[in-house]
Formats: C-alpha cells, sequence, structure tokens
C-alpha cells in the first residue's frame, strides 16, 4: 500500500471523471500533435515539390541595358558595358558558406543563331544539371553528343525538324538527337546544345551567359545564399526566383501560426476540464482527504495523491492523444495534400512532446485542487469529530 | 505518571455577542494504559475534547500534553506526524474509504511509512487477525457488515501500534450484541497496554471504562471511577 495505490483505485472507482479528465486531455493533445503532423507533412511536401521546381537563383552578368519587353513582346534592347560571366569564375559559387544546399550549377550560353530563314535562339546547357533545373522537361530521343542538338516543341515545330534531322549552324552540321515535349515555357522556342558546342558556335571559348542554380531543399537560406553568391561573384548580377516559393511558404507560416494558436486555445480548455473536475473531484473527497489527515497524512501526501492521479490520466492522454493526432493527421493530409499519400512519419521526439506537454497540463491544472485539497482541515472534513 | 494531561483547555466558537464556548476549563489526567470514557449530553463539549486530544482542533486557550509533548506547540505538519505515531481514531461512522478493500483500509497509516510491501501486509494481517476479520481481506466496505467495518476502522487505528486509541461513539452504529463483541475487543486491547479515550452515550459501553469523564455544557461535572463491568 503506497500513495500510488490509493490514487490508482480511486481512479478506478471513479471512471467517469478519469475518463471526462482523459478525454479532454486526449482533445486537446491530439489537436496539438494532429496539427504539428500535419503541418510537418505539408512543409515537407511542399519542400518535396519546390526541389522538383527547378531553379531558383539565376546568375547573370551586370548590365546597365533596361528590359524592353512587355507582354511576351520584345522589341528590343540597347546594352552597354555588357560583361560576360567566365565560366571558371562559376567554381566559387561551390566555396560560398551554404554550398551544401546547392542541389544544381547549370551555365547557359545564349545566342542567335540561324536555321533557314528563321532566326532561333540557342541555348549551351549542362544537360547533367539541367536533369535537376529543368525537371519538366520530358525529352523524346536522347540528349545530344558534342555535334547535337535537341529541339524545343515549337521550334520543331515551326522549323519542321525532326529527330535524326540535320542542321546547318555557322558551317557547324548539328544533329536533332531529341525533342521537348511542350513545357509551355520560353524552353520551348530554343534549340539546345552541349555547353561547350555553343560556346563553339558563339565563339565565346570559358565565357557563359548566365548560370542557374537550384537550391530549393528544406530551410535553404535563399537570401543569404544570394548575399553570398554576390559576395564571390562581384560582376554579376544574382537573383532569387522566389515569388512561388515564398507565397506558398508565407502562406504555411501563417497556418502554421493560425494553428498553433488554435492549439493553444484548445490546451488551455483542456486545462480548464481538468482543473474544474479535479476540483469536483476534490469536493467529493472532503470526508476521504479528512481522514487522511487524521491519520497522519501530511499536506504533501494529500497533494501527492491528487498529482499521482493527475499524472497517470495525463499520462495516458498523451500516448492516446498522440496516436489519435497521428491518426488525425494522416487522413487530414489524405484530404488536403495533392498526392493524397497521407504519409506521416512518426515522429519520436514530437511523441515525447505530446506526453510531456500533457503531463505539464495536467499537473499544472492540478496544482490548485491540489493545494485546496491539502488545506482541508481534518477536524472539519470529519464532522464527527 | 500521567500520559495525558489536559489543563484547563477552552474551546470558543464564532465572535463577540455570538461566542459559543463549547469547551470551558476543562482539565484532567489520563494515566498510559488507562481506559477512559468521556460521556455527556448531546452538545456538552465531547466531541470538542476528543478532537482536542486527536490534535485535530486547536483549543482557544489552555494547554495539552501527550507523552510530555505539547501537541499545540507543534505546527500542523508536525501534528500530523504526531497523530500518526501516537493516535488511532476509531470514527463513530467507520470513515472507511469506499474503494479500496479491507485490508486496504487497514494498510492506510502504512501508506506513509518506510516500510517494505510484505512488512506492511504482515503487519495489517495481524491488525486484522486481533479484531477477528480473518478471510474478509478482499471484500469492500459495502460487502461487510456494521460490526465488521467498525473491526476494521479499530484494526486501521492500530496498525501501525500507536500508544493512544481515541474513539468516537464507536459503538453507535451497532446493534447490542455487536457492540458488546466491539467493547471486548477494545477492552482486550486496553488490557494489552493501549490508552483508550472514549466518547460513549451509553451507559453500557461506558461501563468498559475505567473512569469516566463527564461533561455538561463543556465543563467538567465530574469524575467516575468505575471497575470493569464484567470483570
Amino acid at each position: 500500500m503506497t500513495l500510488k495505490t490509493i490514487s490508482i483505485r480511486n481512479l478506478l472507482r471513479r471512471k467517469g471523471k478519469a475518463g471526462f479528465v482523459l478525454a479532454g486531455l486526449v482533445v486537446g493533445v491530439s489537436t496539438v500533435v494532429g496539427i504539428f503532423s500535419f503541418v510537418e507533412a505539408m512543409t515537407s511536401d511542399i519542400n518535396h515539390k519546390l526541389e522538383q521546381y527547378g531553379a531558383n537563383i539565376l546568375i547573370v552578368p551586370k548590365t546597365e541595358n533596361l528590359a524592353l519587353s512587355y507582354g511576351g513582346l520584345t522589341l528590343g534592347g540597347v546594352s552597354f558595358e555588357m560583361q560576360e560571366i567566365q565560366e571558371q569564375e562559376l567554381t566559387r559559387v561551390r566555396t560560398i558558406k551554404n554550398s551544401r544546399n546547392i542541389a544544381a550549377l547549370g551555365p547557359l550560353v545564349l545566342g542567335v543563331v540561324n536555321v533557314g530563314t528563321h532566326k532561333v535562339l540557342m541555348a549551351g546547357v549542362d544537360f547533367k544539371a539541367a536533369q535537376i533545373l529543368k525537371p519538366w522537361w520530358h525529352l523524346k530521343g536522347t540528349v545530344p553528343q558534342e555535334n547535337g542538338v535537341i529541339l524545343g516543341s515549337e521550334s520543331a515545330r515551326i522549323l519542321n525538324l525532326g529527330i535524326g534531322d540535320r542542321i546547318g549552324i555557322r558551317n557547324k552540321k548539328l544533329v536533332v538527337s531529341g525533342v521537348l515535349q511542350s513545357t509551355g515555357s520560353q524552353d520551348d522556342q530554343l534549340i539546345f546544345t552541349r555547353l561547350v558546342t555553343a560556346q563553339s558556335i558563339f565563339n565565346k571559348n570559358g565565357r557563359i551567359s548566365m548560370a542557374e542554380v537550384a537550391a530549393l531543399c528544406k530551410d535553404c537560406p535563399i537570401g543569404a545564399m544570394v548575399k553570398q553568391i554576390s559576395d564571390v561573384l562581384p560582376g554579376a548580377k544574382v537573383m532569387a526566383i522566389q515569388q512561388v516559393v515564398k507565397s506558398r511558404m508565407e502562406t504555411l507560416a501563417q497556418f502554421k501560426k493560425f494553428s498553433f494558436g488554435i492549439s493553444g486555445v484548445i490546451l488551455l480548455i483542456g486545462s480548464l476540464v481538468v482543473l474544474v473536475t479535479m476540483m469536483g473531484s476534490v469536493r467529493e473527497r472532503t470526508d476521504e482527504i479528512g481522514i487522511f489527515r487524521a491519520i497522519g497524512f501530511r499536506k504533501r501526501h494529500i497533494m501527492g495523491i491528487v498529482f499521482m492521479e493527475a499524472s497517470i490520466i495525463s499520462g495516458l492522454a498523451g500516448i492516446i492523444g498522440y496516436f489519435t493526432g497521428f491518426g488525425v493527421a494522416k487522413a487530414a493530409l489524405k484530404v488536403f495534400s495533392e498526392n493524397h499519400s497521407g504519409n506521416v512519419p512518426f515522429s519520436f521526439e514530437l511523441a515525447v512532446g505530446a506526453i510531456v506537454t500533457a503531463l505539464i497540463v495536467g499537473l499544472i491544472s492540478s496544482a490548485y485542487p491540489a493545494f485546496m485539497a491539502s488545506r482541508l482541515d481534518p477536524n472539519e472534513a470529519l464532522r464527527s469529530l | 505518571m500521567s500520559y495525558i494531561v489536559a489543563d484547563n483547555l477552552v474551546k470558543k466558537y464564532g465572535e463577540g455577542e455570538t461566542v459559543v464556548s463549547a469547551v470551558d476549563g476543562i482539565s484532567f489526567k489520563i494515566k498510559e494504559g488507562e481506559f477512559v470514557g468521556i460521556m455527556g449530553e448531546s452538545g456538552a463539549g465531547k466531541s470538542t475534547i476528543l478532537g482536542m486530544l486527536g490534535a485535530m482542533n486547536a483549543p482557544t486557550s489552555g494547554s495539552l500534553r501527550v507523552a510530555d509533548i505539547d501537541i499545540y506547540s507543534l505546527g500542523q505538519e508536525q501534528r500530523a506526524d504526531f497523530r500518526r505515531e501516537f493516535l488511532g481514531f476509531v470514527f463513530q461512522s467507520f470513515h472507511l474509504v469506499s474503494y479500496l478493500t479491507v485490508i486496504e483500509n487497514i494498510m492506510l497509516p502504512l501508506a506513509i511509512i518506510k516500510a517494505g510491501k510484505r512488512k506492511k501486509r504482515e503487519m495489517a494481517e495481524e491488525a486484522m487477525n486481533q479484531v477477528g476479520l480473518s478471510g474478509k481481506a478482499h471484500r469492500l466496505p459495502s460487502q461487510i457488515s456494521g460490526g465488521e467495518k467498525e473491526r476494521v476502522a479499530i484494526a486501521r487505528s492500530i496498525v501501525n501500534e500507536p500508544p493512544v486509541l481515541l474513539a468516537d461513539e464507536p459503538t453507535g452504529n451497532l446493534d447490542t450484541k455487536t457492540s458488546h463483541d466491539i467493547m471486548e475487543l477494545l477492552h482486550r486491547l486496553n488490557d494489552e497496554g493501549m490508552t483508550i479515550v472514549m466518547v460513549t452515550h451509553s451507559p453500557d459501553c461506558a461501563g468498559y471504562a475505567q473512569r469516566i469523564i463527564k461533561v455538561s455544557d463543556g465543563k467538567l461535572v465530574g469524575y467516575y471511577s468505575k471497575k470493569y463491568a464484567n470483570a
């Protein structure tokens, strides 16, 4: 016989009340766990999508010209003091503090070529990096060799070229090794070849027009990375393409804040349920507490019984709440996530956090009832004496 | 030498014009191993005296010493320790904890002492045997008779072997036969050396006490020394 025996026996006797406290805490904990798991899974889902989004940092030469294009209509532009980036300089990008966040770095050389009667924009790219930088590319055919090209869907249509056709560009005979499926982007209008081939055609050996960086990964400090790249490439202009990313992440952050606010309110309601129920329980047990005090229980023993009961219920609520919240998050994710995977990874930290939170809420809410119980005057509690 | 010494105990309730004296200047001494009955009409102050003896109801004035300890000079928590070590209580309405079994009720005072599980169980079983409750260990209070409940209450009060037993109308809710059995039990405990102070209305029960302290309107109106009725 210990204080724990008394607590357990009392909980078993007052199953309804214990169940009510348990339910209150389970609702609170499961809501918090559900929201945490859901937000975490959504963030992971969005991050995964963002990783597939391609390049999000552009490195272009510093220029003094203004773009003369609007709504897809280009009227030409005048460049002053145009500088090109030396390909070798790009190696410095790999030395920045957040270099491990760089998923791909793709140099690009651009130039206009004549194919038949048409002027076409030709891009020399690193096809290995392009796999990461342009995940939306679906190539029909094969990646070109040194004397090969691939065509954007529109350029293939307008130039009336297909796989295996040969085209002459500035005294070079190039073979069409593939055609890109329509992407809905500017890529549809271009001809792509290997970087060295394009550099050779445009007589720009060792120089590039621009570079794309894919740094879309979880917790990537895009702003900081732009600054770091700018520092190592002072002659280049570094820009972040993060409007879409930013707005999605901001929406998620707002949702997170809102969810955490709701969780806090629900936890508060849960703690009030515990407080009110425990107070009621203490009042009901006046006689019993009077007996305990009469036979020599100290105040701390009485508080110990109340806290023990609160701990048992809270601990149980933490465990049940975690799994309930986990299930709810899984179900919610199936509804809200675009890929309907419902994949919520088990989080040991969140499980421990749920139990600890439940214990803290349970114990704090029981502090006042426990204090009131310990203050009961045994003589008044036992009116027979 | 006196084990319990009450000196000019006064207990007043209320304030100003509404003040009521429940106990008004009562003094008495009780020897170690004595069986004393406190008698008086309803409202005479018997239970207030027992509450004071039980270290649960501080007197307005006066002092009370048990085993040479001035119990009301102790702090509230020290008085709880004092009750645990020196006193056993038997209440009129048993005051058993309804959700604990017979043996668990008996073991209640042991819940807060440092002793092994086996030792506690042995102590409880010994107390059960003393009051004649063997075989009922795992029943709930609702599953036993009034007389058995009183025995459980007595077993609980003696399980940690306190030197003093305070009983408030221990047979108040029992029939004559059961009352007799309970009084025999208290008599036996007294024979074994336990000091017993019992509040009672019943002259039959009072007959088991060696001495009667009679109170009326909060005042001590007389001592009666009696021989044990069945002796």
